[in-house]
Order: structure tokens, then C-alpha cells, then sequence
């Protein structure tokens, strides 16, 4: 295998959706007959969220409700509905994929999306519950000056910008793909339906469609499996040995293959995701709709027992596909074996689906998959309405002094720009390789987001000037490194090779915004900093016993 | 006001308890999944090929797997230990140290 190919795949499973604008879709994706069933389905869907997004609208009436649902959400609940942020359609339509093509390299790539939800846990969940209210950037500069409230929504911004695109191309593709219908029209569909989730129903809504998006995805996603599993008697031994009797790979399939045969791109891969999950704005923004410590906690523990189970699920889904899928000429063009899958690598899952319970289980997992991506964008709209009409527009442009009402106006025109911003983007960036997107929303979350959020809770010497030189350095190393590496200098903007070796940028961007935050946070002698530094004290207890912390308003 | 009364909670010997008790605790479980996890990727990346091997004669569990699934398994069985302990022991230090400060007021 081409190192080309590895690279891609390796950004492929960061993804997100990006999948589905990878290079395995490349090049002709055809658009299928319209799968009436599927859109059945998710008809259902949308009117049922809409009942619910009409309920929850009579419940946002503060900004509060409006950004956490009042801090009333359940640690349960909360648990669920991270695991539906978190786990998007690449998830489930990527990592089959790749299970299915690559083997054991896709369980790997698993326990990296997976592990860094133990150190959320253990370092940050309580800390951010109890310091935050609406958004991250309220812990950034909770003793600092506005100016850091600035940075960390910009790269908020940043963040959510570039992971809505990867979400919407990958979303208009999807969809041609499993519901036949058009590019330009899906784009439309999605955007505006986040839309109307979020200006409406905001926090409520987009949490309940979270809920219910991970609810039917794990239902979805196991009963497949059940399904599939059982013609193997449930037997892990009699599906591996059929298994490595025909795949190409043979008795290779359970060895790491050359995916992360190069130490270097193998820590900074894992630093990326591990820490890259612990800057994600949308992911951060949940911790603060639960009413306390004791509920953030359950939030991690749930929410990691989903998401490791439904990887799980995902790596049998992936070998049973092997024997279902891959033995079965109906699933490829021409009905040659060795040939293409019909509609391109990312459709093993629902192949799969097919082959196990017909045209009614296709059509509710493509109802699904057009679900978890409604799910994804809206979380990301509501995180980035946060940025600009909470911290830039309420904290920094009017300094506090703007009403509650005020505030949600604009947080609500915030979300339509984002949405109509979004649907342009999705269409402007129809043809592109968009693959790289992902990797820089990961890489500026972990170089520019974690970096100075950590600092803030944990080191008592953090300064304004360092926590800008950081978090600033951070975004603009993240972003350089990607642009100089292969897949923006070579692949999009063809150059013949690249300015920097390796694709992953987090191993060398999170120590130069570690570096800059701590070398000019040290060398600030100014009185500003030193009552910085004195206001640490308060701060510091707060963060331990959650005295002072915004509760719960119902 | 407020930094009277964050003065008030600090100085509770029993704030220093939580703080080194509940920071300990956090930092050798974080410790644990780190090492595991950085150590599972060096071995990938240098010697995949153990992975690959079955974990016993014959059989068809890989090494690999079956390592990675007890992965799985144990750290969620940390969160599960974590949360436990912090919702349950720490937090009603944490009650006490607030519920004893308050009365200071009084």
C-alpha cells in the first residue's frame, strides 16, 4: 500500500464526515435511485424532532436555556447525547470501511478516538463544570483580559468553521449516495434544518436530537450486527477463521499494517485525537448543560461506555461485512469480487445492512446516517453562535452590558449566518479534497483550544500575554504545518513535494503553544499579570469545590 | 465577598485533603490510561508484528485484539472507579468544606 494511501486513510478515520469527500469517494459518485424507504424513515425522524423542537422552543426563554438547556440536562442524557456528538456518520460508515478493507488498523484508529475520554474525565470534566457557564472561552478568561476571551473564540470559530465543512460536503455526498437525491438539495436540507433545530429550539432541541440520533444509531448499528453475527453461530473463532480464509489480506488482517508504521505520525496522531477531543468547542459546550460536578462525571462515564461499545459493535460489523459483503457479487460493479463496491468504499455498512435484513434495514440505517449528521452540524452551529454572540458580542463588543434578550437575538442570527455560510461553503467546496479539513479542526483544537484551556485551570503563572502568545501560536503553527504538509501543498494546491514531512500537526504545534504560553506568561512582569496571578487563589478553589459555580435554572 | 468566603474554604485543612486525595487519585488513573495507551502505539509502530501473533497455539484471537479489547474494558472500569469515588467520598468533602464555611458567616 502507497503511503498516499495510508495518509488518506489516516485522516479519513480523524474524519468526521470528511469520509464521505476522502479519496476512496473520489471520482465518480453516482447518484442512486431514490431509496424511498430511507426517506420514509427519515421523514419520521424529522417530524419527530420537530414535535420536540416545537416543545423545547416554549423552554428557551434565557440565555442560559438557549446555550444549555438551563444546565438541566441529566448525566444520563448528557451521556447519550455526547456519544451522539461524538460518534458521526464516519463513525459508523468510515470505520466499518476501513475494518473491512484494512482489519485490526481500524480498531487501532478506534482506541485512539476512544481513549482520550478517560483524560477528559480525570483532568478536565470537573474543572470545567465547575468554572464554565455558556462556553469554553469562560474559563480562558476567567482571570484574564478580554482580549483572551477574543482568542479562544476565534478559534472556537476556527474550529467549528472548518469541521462544518468537512461535515456539510461530506453530508451532500452522503446522501446523493443513500438517498438519490441531489448534491445542491441535500446541502439545503441539512442546512436548514439545523437551522430550525437551533434558533428554535437551541440547546433543548439540539440536545434531544442528539439523544435520539445516538439512541437509534446504537440500535441500528447492533441489531446489523446481531443479524449478521448470528449466521456465525456468535463465534469470534468461526468468523476469523472465515475471515482469514478470504481476505486479501489472509491471516494479516489481525497485524497492524503500515498505517502507523512511522513512529513520529503515530504520537502525533494520538496526541491529536486524544487531545484534539479535549479542545472540540462542541464537545466542551456539553459539560456545561448538566447542573454539576457529580452530573459532568456521569456525563464521561456514560458517554465512554457508548462510545467504546459502539466501536466494538463497529470492528465485528466490519469482519462479518467481509464474509457478507465481500463474498457477495451483488454488492459490486459488474458483479466482479475483485472490482469496486457499488457506490464506493464507505457503503460496507449499509451493503451490510442489506444483506442482512433487506431494503427495510438499509433504509432505516440511511435514515440514520442522514440523522447523525443533522446531529453533528447542529451541535457545531450552536458552538459557534456561542462564540460570537456570547463571547465576542455580550462579553467583548458590549462588555457584559447587553440584555439577556438581546443576547439570544443575536445568537440566533449568529446560527442563520452559520447555516447560510455552511450551505455556501458546502457548495463551493462540492469538488474539492476537503479531506485535510478535519485534520486542521483537530489540530487547532488541540494546539490552540487545549493547550491554553488546560494552562488556565492547572498553572497559576498563566498571563494574558502568555495565554494570547499561546493560543494564537498554536492556531497559526496548526494551520501552516497543514498547509505545508502533503495534504494541502501537494494534493490541493499541487505542488511536487511537500515543506513539511508529516501530515499530523499536533506533535510539533501543541509544544510551541505550551512553549510561547509559557515563556511570555514567565517574562510578564507587568502589575496586570501579577494580579493575574493573585486572582489564581479564588479561581483555584472554585474549581475544586464548585463554590460559586453557575447551577442549574430548573 | 466572594474571595472572603474562598478564603474561608482554603484555609479548611480539610481543602487541602481533598485537593491532594482527589488530585492524586485523578493524576495516577490519567497516568495509568497515558502509559498504556502511549505504550500500545510505540509497540504498533515498532514491533506490529507481536500484535499479530495468536495468543495461543491455534487459536484465533490475535495478541493484538484481544490486548486492545481488556483496553477498552479497563478504562472505561477507571471512568467507573473515578466517578465513583469523586461523586461519592470527594464530594461530600466537598460538602463539608462549603457547610463548614457558611457557618463561619453565621
Amino acid at each position: 500500500m502507497s503511503k498516499r494511501f495510508t495518509t488518506a486513510l489516516a485522516l479519513l478515520a480523524f474524519a468526521g464526515l470528511a469520509t464521505a469527500a476522502g479519496p476512496a469517494l473520489q471520482g465518480d459518485i453516482q447518484t442512486q435511485p431514490t431509496n424511498w424507504h430511507a426517506i420514509i424513515m427519515f421523514l419520521i425522524f424529522v417530524t419527530m424532532t420537530m414535535g420536540i423542537t416545537y416543545w423545547a422552543a416554549g423552554r428557551t426563554k434565557t440565555s442560559s436555556d438557549f446555550y444549555t438547556a438551563g444546565g438541566g440536562i441529566t448525566g444520563f442524557q448528557n451521556g447519550l447525547a455526547i456519544a451522539g456528538d461524538y460518534m458521526s456518520a464516519a463513525t459508523l460508515l468510515g470505520l466499518t470501511a476501513m475494518t473491512f478493507s484494512r482489519g485490526y488498523d481500524a480498531y487501532i484508529y478506534m482506541m485512539a478516538f476512544f481513549a482520550g475520554w478517560p483524560i477528559i474525565l480525570f483532568l478536565m470534566a470537573e474543572r470545567l463544570r465547575n468554572l464554565g457557564r455558556f462556553t469554553f472561552s469562560d474559563i480562558t478568561s476567567y482571570r484574564l483580559d478580554p482580549s483572551v476571551r477574543t482568542m479562544a473564540a476565534l478559534s472556537s470559530l476556527v474550529v467549528v468553521v472548518f469541521y462544518l465543512i468537512a461535515q456539510m460536503v461530506g453530508a451532500g455526498q452522503l446522501i446523493k449516495l443513500l438517498f438519490g437525491l441531489e448534491y445542491n438539495y441535500a446541502i439545503f436540507a441539512v442546512g436548514i434544518l439545523m437551522m430550525v433545530y437551533v434558533t428554535i429550539g437551541g440547546m433543548v432541541a439540539t440536545t434531544w436530537v442528539q439523544i435520539i440520533k445516538a439512541c437509534l444509531l446504537l440500535f441500528g448499528g447492533t441489531l446489523v450486527l446481531i443479524l449478521g453475527f448470528s449466521q456465525f453461530g456468535f463465534s469470534l473463532t468461526t468468523l476469523l477463521e472465515k475471515v482469514t480464509a478470504v481476505h486479501k489480506l489472509g491471516a494479516d488482517i489481525m497485524t497492524p499494517g503500515s498505517l502507523l508504521s512511522d513512529p513520529v505520525t503515530a504520537l502525533s496522531l494520538g496526541l491529536g485525537l486524544m487531545f484534539g477531543t479535549a479542545g472540540l468547542p462542541h464537545i466542551l459546550m456539553r459539560f456545561f448543560t448538566v447542573g454539576n460536578a457529580k452530573e459532568a462525571r456521569k456525563s464521561v462515564l456514560y458517554a465512554s461506555g457508548f462510545v467504546g461499545f459502539f466501536f466494538n459493535v463497529i470492528f465485528l460489523m466490519g469482519l462479518v461485512a467481509v464474509l457478507l459483503v465481500g463474498q457477495n457479487p451483488e454488492y459490486f460493479e459488474g458483479g466482479d469480487i475483485k472490482g469496486a463496491l457499488i457506490g464506493g468504499g464507505n457503503m460496507v455498512a449499509m451493503h451490510l445492512a442489506h444483506a442482512v435484513g433487506g431494503n427495510m434495514l438499509l433504509g432505516f440505517l440511511a435514515a440514520v446516517a442522514f440523522a447523525t449528521i443533522l446531529a453533528v452540524v447542529s451541535g457545531l452551529a450552536l458552538a459557534g453562535a456561542s462564540a460570537i454572540a456570547h463571547d465576542i458580542y455580550a462579553r467583548v463588543i458590549r462588555k457584559g452590558e447587553c440584555t439577556d434578550k438581546e443576547e439570544i437575538k443575536v445568537s440566533r442570527m449568529a446560527t442563520i449566518a452559520l447555516g447560510i455560510l455552511a450551505i455556501i461553503l458546502g457548495i463551493a467546496f462540492e469538488k474539492q479534497n476537503i479531506a485535510f479539513m478535519v485534520g486542521l479542526a483537530f489540530g487547532v483544537a488541540a494546539a490552540a483550544n487545549f493547550p491554553v484551556l488546560i494552562l488556565s485551570m492547572y498553572w497559576k503563572g498563566l498571563t494574558t500575554r502568555g495565554a494570547l502568545w499561546g493560543g494564537y501560536g498554536g492556531v497559526i503553527s496548526a494551520v501552516l504545518f497543514v498547509v505545508f504538509s502533503k495534504s494541502v501543498w501537494v494534493d490541493v494546491l499541487h505542488n511536487a513535494a511537500p515543506l513539511f514531512p508529516y501530515t499530523q500537526p499536533a506533535l510539533f504545534a501543541m509544544p510551541i503553544a505550551f512553549l510561547c504560553a509559557y515563556v511570555f506568561s514567565v517574562t510578564d512582569s507587568s502589575a496586570r499579570a501579577t494580579k493575574e496571578r493573585d486572582a489564581f487563589e479564588d479561581q483555584y478553589v472554585r474549581a475544586q469545590t464548585g463554590f460559586g459555580a453557575s447551577g442549574a435554572s430548573h | 465577598m466572594s474571595s472572603v468566603i474562598y478564603e474561608r474554604l482554603r484555609r479548611n485543612p480539610k481543602f487541602d485533603e481533598l485537593v491532594q486525595k482527589r488530585g492524586s487519585f485523578a493524576r495516577t488513573l490519567a497516568a495509568i490510561v497515558l502509559i498504556i495507551f502511549y505504550g500500545f502505539f510505540m509497540l504498533v509502530a515498532f514491533n506490529p508484528k507481536v500484535l499479530g501473533q495468536p495468543i495461543a497455539e491455534g487459536s484465533m484471537w490475535a495478541i493484538g485484539y484481544t490486548v486492545e479489547m481488556g483496553m477498552f474494558v479497563f478504562f472505561w472500569i477507571l471512568t467507573f472507579i473515578y466517578v465513583r469515588r469523586a461523586n461519592g467520598e470527594f464530594d461530600d468533602l466537598t460538602a463539608e468544606i462549603i457547610k463548614e464555611a457558611q457557618k463561619e458567616t453565621k
